[in-house]
């Protein structure tokens, strides 16, 4: 099978003000594949994805180096739309954070605010999100009730669904499971798997069991620094850095 | 003994925390108490909705609907002024302003909370209303319209500040949500931040009216004092709060201008706390819209 390269990613050094939490971050993530980071806390796992819509934009003291390219583009680059580009790369949040508004709000919420005014055209889409993101059944009789009345997992699946209403190409999952029930977190999982068939997924995780059930390949970092990349298989079975090794198995993390 | 200490603290605190009860139904038991003679005099109805007020005059005239109706508008005045400017200011501050901004705007617009009101009176009388007088020729700068302009200052800092508070509750997760849809900052503001502080800032409108409402001092320098139902903003009025602080020294006790003062004063409790209650259950309604609990 072909790789693509979707993300291309050289020499990224990232600075909290003068704290240094990047360093020479050199990563491929391929087209249509599942790639997760892993490491300890405060590896720099989520300040790497948040590099990858501009999240960290909204510190005031954030600053990057080096070159970080979605489709062979750069993202940093200062004409870069920041708006299209968090269109394209769509983000799943550690703890779902649903609007205080109606189910179909919160999913109609990136269409409206992207110009779309075509009613039939937002319900059409509101519609397929959900039934991609497996919540259709359980919510179609109750779309304009408040979704914070759904429960955590059901929450979590609004978010990925809200996400996929605006048709991203990559989806960013900042340990998605971290504040839900082994059930929900395994219909997520099942979620990602089925999502990658349409989207690049890239999910920071802190559960290597996790990693090792939905990713094809595994990133993992220990303070700043990327350790080793390779096929989720080969990192779990033959690590070739001892570091890699002694964090899968329990040894420090 | 240690047993006897405990018992001591815990019936201190209980006298202490049902002392305001107390209170309340102290200030209630009076006011009823001195106002319920007049209803002996003349009807309820006719008290409230009377287009006269001469209480000094032989029969007197106790119809409070002028005192009402000035009160009411230069309530709706002060907010007119009051709510753009601190609404506007806690968006500035809570979205726009920088760090250093933030860090002196927000004491500067508590501070002018705490000026007391008679500050604010004397700065009505002797610069807005002869600027007023001049600028717009009209007979008299104390009026309703100046009120309005002094009292809505009054109210800009209270709106402001628990309006700011109520932006500040959201949570920032909404706002990382709404930007990483691809939603601009401004988008972000109208469309899921100010939705989700709402109530707060409904909360901040409201207590800003109750402080316009009850508010006496400036009133009684600057509004002009005529009971008289007002036919524009720029008439003298006499709102309320300024009748009874006006009246009080003269009126006889227990004489039927008496009981109509404390009258007022229930009218207008019972007013203060039908806004209290109604910023109340917005509030708590909000808390729970959001997930905070109670």
């Amino acid at each position: 099978m072909d790789l693509e390269v979707k993300i291309r990613s050289r020499n990224i050094d990232f600075y909290y003000g003068k704290t240094q939490a990047l360093k020479k971050i050199n990563l491929d993530i391929y087209s249509n594949m599942v790639t997760a980071l892993i490491g300890p806390s405060g590896c720099g796992k989520s300040t790497f994805i948040r590099l990858l819509n501009r999240m960290n934009d909204l510190i005031a003291s954030a600053r990057v180096e080096g070159n970080l390219m979605i489709d062979g583009v750069e993202i940093n680059d200062p004409k870069t739309d920041v708006v299209d580009l968090r269109r394209r790369v769509g983000m799943v949040f550690q703890k779902p954070n649903p609007f205080p508004k109606s189910i179909y709000e919160n999913l109609a919420y990136g269409l409206v605010i992207n110009g779309i005014k075509d009613k039939k055209f937002i319900e059409m889409r509101v519609r397929e999100s959900l039934e991609k993101s497996a919540l259709y059944d359980e919510v179609k009789d109750r779309l304009h009730d408040n979704a914070l009345m759904l429960s955590g997992g059901q929450q979590q699946r609004l978010c990925i669904a809200r996400c996929l209403a605006v048709e991203p190409e990559i989806i960013l999952f900042d340990e998605p499971c971290a504040s839900l029930d082994p059930i929900s977190t395994r219909k997520i999982e099942e979620l990602i798997l089925e999502l990658k068939k349409e989207y690049t997924i890239v999910i920071v995780t802190h559960n290597m069991q996790q990693a090792a059930r939905v990713s094809d390949y595994t990133a993992f970092m220990y303070i700043g620094e990327l350790i080793e990349f390779d096929l989720t298989e080969k990192i779990f079975t033959v690590p070739k850095e001892k570091l890699t090794e002694e964090y899968l198995s329990g040894k420090f993390g | 003994m240690t047993r006897f200490r405990e018992n001591l603290y815990k019936w201190i605190f209980t006298v202490l925390a049902f002392a305001s009860l107390v209170f309340l139904v102290g200030i209630i038991l009076t006011l009823l108490k001195e106002a319920l003679p007049l209803f002996a005099e003349i009807k309820f109805f006719d008290f409230l909705l009377g287009s006269q007020w001469y209480p000094t005059y032989e029969p007197p005239d106790f119809g409070i609907l002028p005192l009402i109706l000035a009160s009411v508008l230069v309530t709706f005045g002060a907010m007119v002024v009051a709510v753009p400017i601190g609404v506007g200011s806690a968006l500035y501050i809570h979205e726009l302003a920088s760090q250093t901004q933030r860090a002196f705007l927000k004491p500067i617009i508590e501070i002018l909370a705490g000026i007391p009101s008679i500050v604010f009176g004397f700065f009505g009388m002797l610069i807005v209303a002869p600027f007023l007088q001049k600028l717009l020729g009209i007979p008299t700068g104390l009026n309703a319209f100046t009120a309005s302009l002094v009292l809505g200052i009054m109210a800009t800092p209270t709106i402001c500040s628990i309006s700011e508070d109520a932006l500040s509750f959201v949570p920032r997760s909404f706002r990382e949500a709404s930007l990483a849809l691809g939603a601009n900052r401004w988008q972000t503001l109208v469309r899921v931040v100010v939705p989700a502080a709402g109530s707060g800032i409904s909360t901040a409108i409201i207590l800003g009216i109750g402080r316009a409402v009850g508010e006496t001092m400036t009133v009684l320098m600057v509004a002009g004092g005529a009971a008289v139902i007002p036919k524009s903003i720029f008439d003298p009025v006499r709102p309320m709060t300024s009748t009874i602080a006006a009246e009080m020294g003269e009126a006889v006790m227990g004489s039927p201008h008496y009981s109509a003062l404390f009258a007022i004063a229930l009218i207008l409790f019972l007013i203060t706390l039908v806004i209290n209650i109604i910023a109340e259950i917005i509030s708590r309604r909000y808390r729970l819209k959001l997930g905070l609990g109670r």
